[in-house]
């Protein structure tokens, strides 16, 4: 394992949820005390479902949701920084350092700017070209690594199909040079083949650029197929991290284990039934005490619903947030 | 398949009038589902699926133009079969929509009025299609919520959409179309925006609905997986065209056609994690500019020219009761 670009040390994200007049106010814990090392490198995978915290895990790496416990940092070889209490001017140089790829950024900008203007937008803002030329050059340039028409940039990305606007916004993080790219929900919306051209892209990109990527998905057979690593979230927190053949082949933790067998097979005899989930997942702003896992947990025991499990180095690289993961291994 | 045929679709061909023109969203396409059978559509974004189910229940926009020689007939047991392209008022429509052929959508929040709660809409679906007191209404709707795995049904029939969860509602959604008792269930992509766990309980719940009730389902989706836990038939779909068909085990563990072929080589399985992901070559080719002859010609590597870019293929069975539109499949016995 390389070592962490980016490393997080009990990291939390709470929000306020309205005021008490006594006692300690309520808070919606989006993020609990998550520590979680990213290698330098990597094609990193965050998997689980919706509102289990994915998203605002990655937009507190950027510093684009309120940090509230814990350090997270970030050191690529040229900086350190504690992203915590970085200060404005390290601030404007981490933004070029680290970038995140909008599943959809066209909603936020006018319709008027072309896909030259769109993907051309994150320099001028940041100050990074001098002059226009410089800038035409910096887009063409990440334009053809992104495979995208050149022939294209003068035209509006409304008519473009999803693979060519994905591309489009995949040119937009890029074109500053970062080192680190979250992904959040890249090809969730695309076509399988589409999706398949997308992941095929996001692979060469991170060769030849030497990109250290987070993927953010709900899907793991995508994660299975590109990441390096995968963690798995639930209610905020990290229930399991594994290198990826690992995690696929043993899933250490009961939630894995149901979330794997959840996946729909392509073998109409394979139906996944035995480890079926009862129920939702509870609402992150009253959580069950203890494992938060164990309101669904098949392999349930007391002490589950009073002690909180951190997560712990198991075997064969990987970490297991389950007092008793070795014994409800099946097999 | 023994039992008669609930819904025979023939020679269907659905275009739309457009500033641009008439566009084809839906040509030539032909299947049928019997009772207790589940037929899985599969196709892209794009591809006419869900224009397919809607002319089921003649729930196509109004520049929706049917060609002369498309037929739907709906045969419901010991009742007269029904053409339903023929049926041009609104009221005879209200034998197929959600009397015997019920609908649900992706997006359940879309399915319910915000402002009345789900019980009383429920309710009303229910005595449209019957003379029943609302007491019994009532009754039945309890018993179906209950049934979908919905605890706690009597405060739940209460409540509105708003205050279910997004399984909840999709559950809900499901009880209501079930609550007339539909001989066939069209579900346009049911389990799409939910998670995998819910996903899966919902698939469950599916199948012992038929189970339980022996209705015909059209299971609309762009997920291979969910077909293959689901269906009994799967009909894949390109640019408005069924190229292949044939029982789910088959299609998906011998594709015949190079457009499954090239699906099945996309998706990222999990029984095989160094298989690349391979794309189908080329893009889609816009709405306006339907190729000639095979459909899919423009993207495939075995498109004889000549041939595949001027003629239409015809069916052609693989083994019995799975067959491909593909002139690479009769090319030997064409030479022969
Ligand atoms: N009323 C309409 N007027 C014009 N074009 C239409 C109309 N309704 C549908 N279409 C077109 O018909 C084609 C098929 O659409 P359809 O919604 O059936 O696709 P689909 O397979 O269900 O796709 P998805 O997977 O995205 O739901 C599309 O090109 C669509 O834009
Ligand atoms: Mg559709």
């Amino acid at each position: 394992m390389n070592a962490p670009l980016v490393s997080l040390n009990e990291l939390s994200v709470h929000y306020p949820l309205g005021r008490r007049l006594i006692g300690a106010a309520p808070v919606l814990k989006a993020i609990d005390q998550v520590s979680l090392d990213i290698p330098k490198g990597s094609f990193f995978g965050l998997v689980g479902e919706s509102g289990s915290g994915k998203t605002t895990l990655g937009r507190a790496i950027l510093r684009a949701a309120p940090i509230s416990g814990g350090h997270a940092t970030y050191c690529d070889g040229e900086v350190d920084y504690d992203l915590g209490t970085i200060g404005k001017e390290q601030m404007r140089d981490y933004r070029k350092r680290a970038q995140l790829i909008f599943q959809d950024p066209y909603a936020a900008l006018s319709p008027r700017m072309t896909v030259r203007d769109i993907i051309a937008e994150p320099l001028e803002v940041m100050g990074i070209t001098k002059t226009r030329e410089e800038t035409d050059a910096r887009v063409r340039e990440i334009a053809a690594k992104c495979r995208l028409n050149l022939e294209h940039l003068r035209r509006f990305p409304h008519a473009f199909s999803g693979g060519q606007r994905q591309r489009i916004s995949i040119a937009r993080a890029l074109v500053c040079g970062p080192k680190f790219v979250i992904a959040d929900e890249s090809v969730a919306a695309l076509d399988v083949s589409i999706q398949a051209d997308i992941l095929n892209l996001l692979k060469s990109l991170q060769r030849e650029l030497h990109l250290t990527f987070l993927f953010i998905s709900h899907d793991l057979s995508v994660v299975a197929h590109v990441c390096d690593y995968v963690a798995v979230m639930y209610l905020g927190s990290i229930v399991e991290v594994a290198p990826t053949r690992e995690l696929f082949a043993t899933p250490r933790h009961p939630y894995t284990r149901a979330l794997l067998s959840a996946i729909p097979s392509l073998d109409p005899d394979d139906t996944g039934q035995a480890q079926r989930l009862e129920g939702e997942v509870p609402s992150p702003a009253s959580p069950p005490s203890g494992c938060r896992f164990h309101t669904r947990c098949p392999v349930v025991h007391d002490r589950c619903r009073r002690d909180i499990p951190h997560l712990q180095e198991a075997d064969e690289g990987t970490s297991v947030a389950c007092h008793f993961w070795r014994e409800t291994l099946p097999g | 398949m023994t039992a008669a045929p609930l819904i025979t679709v023939r020679d269907m061909t659905v275009r739309f009038r457009t500033d641009e023109g008439l566009i084809t969203a839906v040509e030539n396409v032909d299947f049928e589902i019997a009772p207790g059978e589940v037929l899985g559509l599969v196709g892209e974004s794009g591809s006419g699926k869900s224009v397919t189910a809607k002319a089921l229940m003649q729930l196509n926009a109004k520049n929706t133009v049917y060609d002369p020689e498309s037929h739907i007939m709906l045969q419901v047991p010991d009742q007269p079969p029904l053409d339903v392209l023929s049926l041009k008022r609104e009221r005879d429509m209200i034998l197929v929509r959600g009397g015997a052929i019920s609908m649900i959508f992706q997006e359940p929040m879309a399915s319910f009025a915000p402002a009345i709660t789900i019980g009383d809409q429920m309710v009303e679906q229910l005595r449209l299609h019957s003379d029943m007191s609302r007491k019994r209404a009532r009754e039945i709707s309890i018993e179906m919520l209950d049934r979908v795995g919905i605890s706690d049904a009597a405060k739940r029939f209460a409540q509105y959409a708003f205050e279910f969860s997004g399984g909840m509602r999709q559950r809900a959604m499901i009880a209501m179309a079930l609550s007339t008792k539909p001989k066939l269930l069209i579900a346009d992509e049911p389990t799409t925006a939910l998670d995998v766990t819910i996903q899966a309980q919902v698939i469950d719940l599916m199948k012992d609905l038929v189970a339980e009730f022996g209705m015909g389902i059209l299971f609309i989706t762009h997920d291979l997986g969910v077909i293959a836990q689901t269906a009994d038939r799967v009909a894949v779909m390109y640019l408005g065209r069924i190229v292949e068909t044939g029982p789910v085990r088959e299609v998906i563990k011998n594709p015949a056609h190079p457009y499954t072929q090239g699906l099945l080589h996309a998706l990222p399985r999990l029984d095989d994690l160094d298989a690349p992901l391979v794309p189908v070559a080329g893009d889609i080719p816009s709405p306006l500019e339907r190729p000639p002859g095979c459909v899919f010609h423009t993207r495939c590597d075995r498109a004889i020219a000549g041939m595949c870019d001027t003629r239409t293929p015809e069916a052609t069975t693989v083994v019995e009761g799975h067959e491909a539109r593909c002139f690479d499949l009769t090319k030997g016995q064409e030479v022969a």
